[in-house]
């Protein structure tokens, strides 16, 4: 009981820290860039009349890459660095860490804690996103279309892969940065080799392939993207059995290896 | 007790402290030391916020790498002026309850109690942001003591503080070391620790180079000669006989004949001297003081001067 409250008291104020003040400005205008852009497609397309030209099927398509590009790899990439890093480097940069410190949590308990409240953020924000941009790609069509394509089941299946595919991202960029912000004093650094390594890995070879998140998430997309559209092609996906554990095992382990870390850290903010 | 085993923590090729072997007891003691001494080392480590390189330490038996009940135990306010932003003064101190466990009507309970008893009951809906550095330093002493703890550690805690503010947080700094609390604090104004402290702990480049009661200290300092402020109706005649003694050093005797200035390597053998001055000679004696048995000189002939270690 005990326990439950303090993780509770540490997300409290995480997401008052984080998430309410002038700090998340920057991760809300980037949950904001993906809205503009659909809500600039949908007002173009409704003031030049270009619907005619249109079919729900190229939508869907489009769709399917702008989801992999500009949200999975761009908004939630860097999502959830801007939310993830900050939970234990920020409060280093800020001096503020000694307060989590000095009281009666285990560190291990305290990792998790931040985590959690890391991913409650990213989760609300990002499949807000999610649901957003894919409701405006339809709305296109007007209002009934997206109703249409929800109680087919065929458009709520496809926005529940995109759901799915959001949340598993959180929850393996947000393991992996959270554990990036333990452990370098300048975590821009991880997150741009990071990205690098992601961006390449249509290009690797299938066994290196697999050493990336991206690889499981775009295995688990909903909508595939056809060969002829210019976009890499995932030659080899994985299946959903082993990319959703994959996933969480990976940020388990890596949870684990943050909460070791942080189990060892030192104040030391004049060295930081 | 507060114990330090063989203490030594290293910043990589940086000494913090070294070798340090102190046992703290019940009641009020005071760290002192220049800048880059070492106190806040000592405090971060006995609080858990540092692991030594070498050495243990327990706080009244719990050792410091078990923060669960390390810090029900321990309460510190630490120097640095960081607190969660957008906070008021109540919010800060309601949210560390809140990280300690406790059910949310304790939290605001003790919130309200530890605030009071820091004087910031009308600023406590204030934002932290808008406070005075002073407010400052008193709104992280009640966040310190607000879970009750048996252990109070307090770095620089008067820093900021006005003269009113000062008073208040000496006697209440008193009051949680008559209840029988530990309360290890540091401060570079010395007077002020001499008057409040039940022990002095000195510390130089990482060495403890002095601990005990102030008195006690001054007296381990035989080399140096101590000074007694004597007022009386013959100084000169007090000042021949004194002379007499080995141990005086040098008497200067104060321009308007009233008293003199004794330098003495034995004050015992001075205050008997004194006594049979007074009984066999009716030696009309005004007033008999140490001039430098505080902090301050012992502090300057120990490190300043670079004594030599207790």
């Amino acid at each position: 009981m005990t326990v439950t409250r303090q993780i509770l008291a540490v997300q409290a104020l995480e997401l008052r820290k984080r998430f309410l003040g002038k700090r998340a400005i920057p991760v809300y205008l980037l949950a904001l860039i993906p809205l503009v852009l659909f809500t600039g497609r949908l007002a173009a397309m409704r003031l030049f009349h270009e619907i005619q030209n249109g079919s729900i099927a190229n939508d869907r398509v489009i769709y399917a890459v702008l989801f992999r590009t500009l949200i999975l790899r761009f908004v939630v990439y860097f999502g959830c660095v801007a939310v993830f890093v900050p939970l234990f480097r920020g409060d280093i940069l800020d001096r503020s860490l000694h307060y989590y410190f000095l009281v009666p949590l285990k560190r291990q308990t305290l990792t998790v804690a931040k985590y959690l409240s890391g991913l409650l953020a990213a989760l609300v924000l990002f499949n807000g996103v999610t649901i957003a941009t894919w409701t405006l790609t339809y709305l296109v069509y007007g209002p009934n279309v997206v109703v249409e394509q929800l109680a087919s089941g065929h458009g709520l299946f496809e926005l529940g892969g995109y759901v799915l595919v959001t949340s598993l991202a959180c929850v393996g960029y947000g393991a992996v940065f959270l554990a990036a912000g333990v452990f370098f004093k300048n975590p821009i650094v991880p997150a741009v080799v990071i990205l690098g390594w992601e961006s390449i890995n249509a290009l690797l070879p299938p066994v290196l392939k697999k050493v990336s998140v991206v690889h499981y998430l775009d295995s688990l997309c909903p909508v595939s993207i056809p060969p002829d559209s210019g976009i890499a092609i995932l030659a080899d996906p994985a299946s959903p059995w082993v990319a959703i554990p994959g996933i969480l095992l990976l940020a388990a382990v890596l949870l684990y290896i943050a909460a070791w870390r942080a189990n060892r850290l030192e104040i030391l903010y004049g060295v930081e | 007790m507060i114990l330090f085993e063989n203490i030594s923590k290293f910043y990589g090729e940086v000494l913090g402290v070294n070798r340090v072997t102190l046992t703290i007891t019940p009641g009020i003691t005071s760290l002192v030391g220049p800048n880059g001494s070492g106190k806040t080392t000592l405090m971060n480590l006995m609080t858990g916020l540092l692991r030594p390189t070498r050495g243990r330490i327990t706080v009244t038996g719990t050792p410091v790498d078990h923060p669960e009940e390390l810090c029900r135990k321990v309460g510190y306010c630490t120097q640095y002026d960081a607190f969660p932003p957008g906070l008021s003064g109540f919010q800060f101190v309601h949210a560390t309850l809140k990280l300690h466990g406790l059910d949310a009507a304790e939290c605001v309970e003790r919130a309200h109690k530890a605030i009071a008893r820091v004087g910031l009951t009308d600023a406590a809906h204030r934002r932290v942001a808008g406070y005075s550095k002073g407010m400052r330093q008193r709104i992280r002493l009640a966040q310190a003591i607000a879970h009750d703890p048996q252990v109070v550690v307090l770095d620089e805690p008067l820093n900021g503080l006005d003269p009113m503010a000062r008073a208040e947080t000496i006697a209440l700094f008193k009051q949680l070391g008559e209840e029988g609390r530990y309360v290890v604090l540091s401060s570079h104004i010395l007077h002020e620790v001499d008057l409040l402290s039940d022990r002095v702990i000195l510390v130089h480049h990482g060495y403890i180079v002095a601990e005990g009661k102030i008195a006690g200290v001054r007296d381990e300092i035989e080399e140096h000669p101590m000074q007694v402020l004597v007022r009386c109706d013959r100084p000169s005649f007090v000042a021949s006989r004194i002379f007499e003694l080995d141990s005086a050093v040098e008497i200067k005797i104060h321009e308007d004949k009233g008293g003199l200035l004794v330098h003495t390597r034995d004050a015992d053998k001075f205050y008997l001297l004194l006594n049979r001055l007074v009984m066999e000679h009716g030696l009309d004696l005004e007033a008999v003081a140490p001039a430098d048995e505080d902090v301050s000189a012992v502090y300057k002939y120990l490190i300043e001067g670079d004594g030599h270690s207790s």
